[in-house]
């Protein structure tokens, strides 16, 4: 729980309130249980399903998800503590006495079996006809306890209607089996609150503001729901079919960008263990499914930090040089589509904090329909833009009516890692062989620093190594140009560098200690806002806001299941491409100097930089009409 | 809703917030009192109360619809909530709450459409020993039959 | 018409309605250790009168011995548990035993705060309660410095808003603070992480009335009454088929047959002992004990006679827990809704003795896997009800042995 150690946890949810032993080796640090006879140590406050995870004792679950608290509501774990007259929910029993656990026993067994009946006989819908089948919870434990029909009856009608008001996440509440993963992730580890426990009894359901479509409340499409998901009550909403068509369609040019994190998760859904990039084997994939090319994000990830860091420098020398108060600091990224949308609803006051420039996503809609339809004499009519990204909110980001700089709709689809794999099954391709090819050009390289934003911090680093070399000629002084402090999971982080010996333009920012901040998941950035709020940040330059936990990498169209552990191995795999590429600063890369050469001619911030890169926000508020 | 009442519907919910105090834990009071003088929490005052209290409107909702007695939609101006737990339905309820029904010309569940009454099921009233009962309004009736039932509905405003 | 204006009529009995002046068990408590009231309680082997008959000396002892800046006495009056409404006749006649048992709790345990929690279906007694408080404080029986000692106590009271479940203790705190009352997990249990995350003692109301004339007459006086087991006398509250229903203290351990003698009970076919969440007990078991050694319950007793179909009477149980379950755990929530159909199945003679036998097995899971004691329970009147009456249930609902389920 290291990344949600500090969220709003209802008094039910929170651990048992035993003050734990210092060191764990200690007088009344370890107790010592019986599971299944055999005996063990445990620290004290370990619950009785860690302490048989850690015994090799395999315990079903549901409503558990390790990224969030507790629940202990679907009983599915239930075992049998020694003593006790009832069986005991083995994911919230802490351990804080010397237990003796049974956790197969016949009444376990049958109770489990019950249960897993009983959700089966309110659980709407066939497995084949599934989103879901084979990636699913429910089904994995009908599977595993054997179950050949339907004990309790089944619902052959369903009772809801599904709600696909939402361009990002769609829910079918038919499927839905009541764990309340979805409402632990929407109101305690992102704090958006959208989602919660609706009536009671028989009719309970999980709802939104008295049940209006997920379109009308304040949902910021980070998907988070859909990661955490048992089963496929929530999903997003996938454009693929209509993909198909456009790909099928030879009066249609069909280009493809794909961003850095679903190519370091892609292969989880080809059964590769967390921890591998396959962008070499994607590029062929694509290929061969039939998009006429295939871009690199990183590019105008590189070519984001450009309009950023310099949209930075100017803030800082209006502030610094000009004492101009209406310009605001310190400044706050503005990739994260979920993000935008929840400083647009919580904090609608703030919105000038934020950097003008668009995502990478969007600056690659909208030069693909311009700078490339001109280079290439494609009309811009004929071309459908396609983003691979690791996030549901991209797909609601695309459809924001100002979206359209280009003339046209400047990205036409937002998928998601999940939907991508599905389209490369479905093209008969097993993607881990294929063989490895680079981008298509005019855009093929990209730098690292482009790459990295698909970690939390990333952003923060690869804008660092260009506004630092900007500002004084020199690389950033940190080994190997990795700016540890920018890296790692902790929910926010902060540091500084010190400008020295800056170039003549910059002597401005001299003696100058640049302070930064970084933090992903919304939960840190309200945690952040506050401090904003109370004045906290008055000395901070520039803040990085990922709305999903671990930034991009952990992102609501990412591989299922997601866990700590699964978002490290994801940001090692990141990491480590990156490490080996020979360009990783943005303003390095060739093609970026390029396009500045030919086509924004008037450089980073520029007019037509304005008019094709940059965006403004909409104050939405809070209110729900 | 017009921008007056709804200041002024802000301002009450202000008071009973500062009255009960400003946390969760008056969630329960607030919406009472809400209830209380109008019937029913608007979709407007559930979201005062929310924005108040600093959770989400949804949490209010979500609160509201877990309890019998508070409601999300207008009600009639005379709620009559009529038991029909074993001991209310042996002596006989729901012969009287088919009477009602037919005398009002709604089921259980609904309003009248001149708002006047609008009828609940309630499970046990604590009123085992003198069934069957009725709450009217939170008074409490019993040993009805259905002369008396209907002269009581009958009676309301 | 009303009788939220009962004229307080006197009643007898070996305990509650016993003797008892205003004020005297505080009097006598400040005038002790809290140890040694403690030891009175122990002495008297008191348990919960809601229904689950956890000892109460081990409550208070383990929150007086929590250590807390602050700590919380809460008064259970959801009374809720169909067939039941000793409380609501405690609270209505004898308020002084029920504050006065919550200030002397205070007092022991160390709690400034006392809450009662009043089910919003008693909204009519309201005021009544709060005038009352407000005569306590007047004597300072109740506030700052009480009786010139230098404990302080408070007391306010809550209204609930129609939720069985929030007669669970876990749940009426959930609600208290603000949260849907669906109960908690436990551990940890409220006498360590209570109301607001304080120690937390919660009492029903019958308890906390037995308190004052223990700590007056001695523990030693109270186990006078009832068995070893099932010390003192219980507030039965009985409903249904006899001429005489109504609140009746009784010392514990009396049968079934002689309660029904004195409640003038004819050609009685079943009892239900604990409300929906008891047991149905047939004439064959009249003899049985009332008590938590045999025939447990909070004090609802419901009597049918040979007139009553005992499946709609299952029925309309199972209907209720339908309904009143918080809708948290699979078993309770989904569970009860089958065993509901399951009668329904009964009724339309569409159902095999073996789906019968199933959901039997369903009831037993229900018992051990569902999160709180409504789950836990709501399958004991199916069972029960079942077992004790399948001649008469299932020979006018004929089996139809061609379809299963």
């Amino acid at each position: 729980m290291t990344e949600s150690d500090n969220i709003r946890v209802p008094v039910s949810q929170q651990p048992h309130s035993v003050i734990k032993s210092k060191k764990e080796n200690g007088i009344g640090g370890l107790v010592s249980i019986q599971i299944n006879e055999k005996a063990v140590m445990v620290p004290l406050g370990t619950t009785i399903l860690e302490a048989c995870r850690k015994n090799q004792i395999h315990i079903p679950t549901l409503c558990h998800h390790e990224d969030l608290c507790l629940a202990g509501l679907c009983r599915i774990c239930v075992v049998d503590v020694e003593g006790m007259k009832t069986l005991q929910a083995a994911c919230s029993f802490p351990i804080t006495s010397p237990l003796k656990i049974h956790t197969s026993t016949p009444m376990v067994r049958k109770a489990r079996r019950h249960i897993i009946d009983l959700i089966l006989s309110e659980h709407c819908g066939e497995c084949y006809s599934c989103i879901r089948n084979g990636n699913c919870e429910l089904q994995a434990l009908a599977k595993e306890y054997g179950v050949d029909g339907y004990r309790f009856g089944h619902v052959e009608q369903p009772r809801y209607s599904v709600d696909r008001s939402s361009v990002s996440v769609i829910r079918d509440l038919n499927k839905c089996i009541l764990c309340r993963r979805c409402i632990r992730t929407c109101i305690d580890l992102q704090e958006v609150g959208v989602l919660e426990a609706i009536d009671r009894g028989d009719k309970t359901h999980i709802g939104t503001f008295l049940d209006k479509p997920l379109a009308d409340v304040i949902c910021i499409n980070c998907g988070q729901c859909t990661n955490r998901c048992p089963t496929a009550a929530l999903s997003t909403n996938d454009p693929s079919d209509e993909i198909w068509e456009a790909i099928d369609n030879p009066n249609k040019h069909v280009v493809i960008q794909t961003a850095p994190s679903p190519r370091a998760a892609i292969g989880e859904e080809f059964g590769v263990a967390p921890g591998k990039s396959f962008t070499g084997e994607l590029n062929s994939a694509l290929k061969r499914i039939g998009f006429d090319k295939v871009f690199d994000t990183n590019f105008t990830a590189d070519l984001t930090i450009i309009e950023e860091g310099t949209e930075l420098l100017n803030r800082l020398k209006k502030v610094l040089v000009n004492c101009d108060t209406s310009v605001k600091l310190p400044q706050f990224t503005s990739c994260s589509p979920g993000w935008i949308k929840f400083i647009e609803h919580f904090y609608p006051e703030y919105l000038d904090y934020l950097s003008t420039a668009k995502s990478p996503q969007q600056m690659f809609g909208a030069v693909i329909k311009t700078f490339y339809a001109k280079e290439t004499g494609i009309n811009p009519d004929d071309i459908v833009t396609v983003a691979l990204m690791p996030c549901s909110a991209k797909k609601f980001e695309c459809n924001r009516p100002e979206m359209n700089s280009s003339g046209y709709k400047d990205v036409d689809f937002g998928l998601t890692t999940r939907e991508m794999a599905t389209m490369i099954k479905e093209a008969g391709i097993y993607l881990p062989e294929m063989p490895k090819t680079g981008f298509d050009d005019p855009f093929g390289e990209a730098s690292g620093a482009g790459l990295i934003f698909g970690a939390t911090g990333g952003v923060m680093e690869a804008a660092l190594r260009t506004v630092y070399e900007l500002v004084t000629g020199r690389e950033v002084p940190f080994k190997n140009l990795n700016i540890e402090p920018c890296r790692g999971f902790d929910g926010i982080k902060q540091a500084s560098v010190k400008l020295e010996n800056c170039v003549n333009e910059y002597s401005f920012l001299e003696g100058i200690d640049l302070k930064f901040l970084v933090a992903h998941g919304t939960a840190n950035a309200k945690k952040v806002m506050q401090m904003l709020k109370r004045g906290e940040l008055n000395d901070v330059h520039f803040v990085e806001i990922m709305a999903c936990p671990g930034g991009c990498l952990g992102g609501g169209g990412q591989p299922i299941p997601t866990s700590a552990e699964i978002r490290r191995k994801r940001a090692q795999a990141i990491y480590e491409e990156e490490a080996s590429l020979p360009i990783r600063k943005s303003h390095e890369n060739p093609y970026v100097k390029y396009i500045y050469q030919k086509f924004l001619t008037e450089g980073p911030c520029g007019k037509l930089s304005h008019k094709l890169l940059h965006t403004h926000y909409t104050k939405r508020g809070r209110f729900i009409s | 809703m017009l921008t007056l009442e709804k200041n002024s519907l802000s301002e009450e919910i202000e008071e009973l917030v500062s009255l009960y105090g400003e946390n969760r834990g008056s969630l329960l009071e607030i919406l009472g009192a809400i209830e209380k003088k109008y019937g029913y929490i608007s979709e407007f005052a559930q979201q005062e109360v929310a924005r108040l209290l600093n959770i989400h409107p949804v949490e209010v909702y979500s609160f509201i619809s877990f309890f019998s007695f508070l409601h999300s939609k207008p009600q009639g101006r005379n709620m009559v909530r009529m038991c029909k737990t074993i001991a209310c339905n042996m002596k006989g309820a729901d012969n009287i709450s088919a009477v009602i029904e037919k005398e009002l010309g709604i089921k259980f569940g609904e309003t009248t459409k001149n708002r006047r009454v609008t009828l609940e099921y309630t499970n046990c009233l604590g009123m085992c020993d003198c069934a069957p009962a009725m709450l009217v309004n939170g008074k409490i009736y019993t040993n009805l039959d259905v002369e008396k039932a209907i002269k009581i509905i009958n009676e309301l405003k | 018409m009303s009788t939220s204006a009962v004229n307080p009529k006197k009643r007898t009995g070996p305990v509650i309605f016993s003797e008892y002046n205003s004020g005297d068990g505080i009097k006598k408590a400040f005038s002790l250790k809290r140890e040694d009231i403690l030891f009175e309680l122990k002495e008297s082997k008191l348990k919960g009168r809601g229904g689950a008959g956890f000892p109460t000396s081990s409550k208070w002892m383990l929150t007086a011995a929590a250590s807390s800046d602050k700590k919380f006495l809460i008064c259970n009056a959801d009374e809720g548990e169909p067939g039941t409404f000793k409380d609501r006749v405690l609270l209505q006649e004898y308020p002084e035993l029920v504050f006065d048992g919550m200030v002397i709790g205070g007092y022991t345990i160390g709690a400034k705060y006392g809450i009662v929690y009043l089910r919003g279906e008693y909204e009519y007694i309201y005021e009544s309660l709060q005038f009352y408080l407000q005569s306590m404080r007047k004597r300072n029986f109740l506030g700052n410095n009480i009786l010139g000692s230098n404990f302080s106590f408070d007391i306010k009271i809550h209204l609930g808003a129609g939720a069985y479940v929030c007669g669970e203790e876990t749940a009426l705190i959930e609600s208290l603070e603000g949260e849907r009352g669906e109960p908690r997990n436990r551990p940890p249990y409220p006498v360590n992480t209570g109301y607001m995350g304080y120690p937390t003692v919660v009492n029903n109301v019958e308890t906390l009335a037995a308190v004052p004339h223990i700590v007056c007459k001695s523990g030693k006086w109270f186990k006078k009454f009832g068995t070893d087991k099932s010390t003192g006398s219980k507030l039965f509250s009985v409903s249904g088929d006899c001429n005489k229903p109504g609140v009746y203290e009784l010392p514990w351990g009396i049968t079934i047959r002689e309660l029904l003698n004195i409640v003038e009970a004819e050609n009685t076919k079943a009892v239900q002992v604990g409300g929906a969440s008891g047991i149905c007990i047939p004439k064959s078991g009249f003899d049985r004990k009332l008590g938590y050694e045999d025939a447990a319950t909070g004090g609802s007793v419901i009597v049918f006679n040979e007139k009553r179909n005992m499946l709609q009477v299952l029925k309309n149980f199972m209907e209720f827990f339908v309904e009143e379950s918080c809708g948290q755990c699979t078993p309770c929530r989904i569970g009860n809704v089958k065993l509901l159909e399951g009668v329904e199945k009964i009724e339309k003679g569409n159902y095999t003795f073996s789906y019968i036998n199933t959901l039997k097995e369903l009831g037993n899971t229900m018992k051990v896997a569902s999160k709180c004691g409504l789950g836990q329970s709501s399958p004991n009147s199916f069972i029960s009800i079942l077992e004790n009456f399948k001649d008469e249930i299932f020979k006018s609902n004929g089996a139809n042995n061609d379809r299963v389920g």
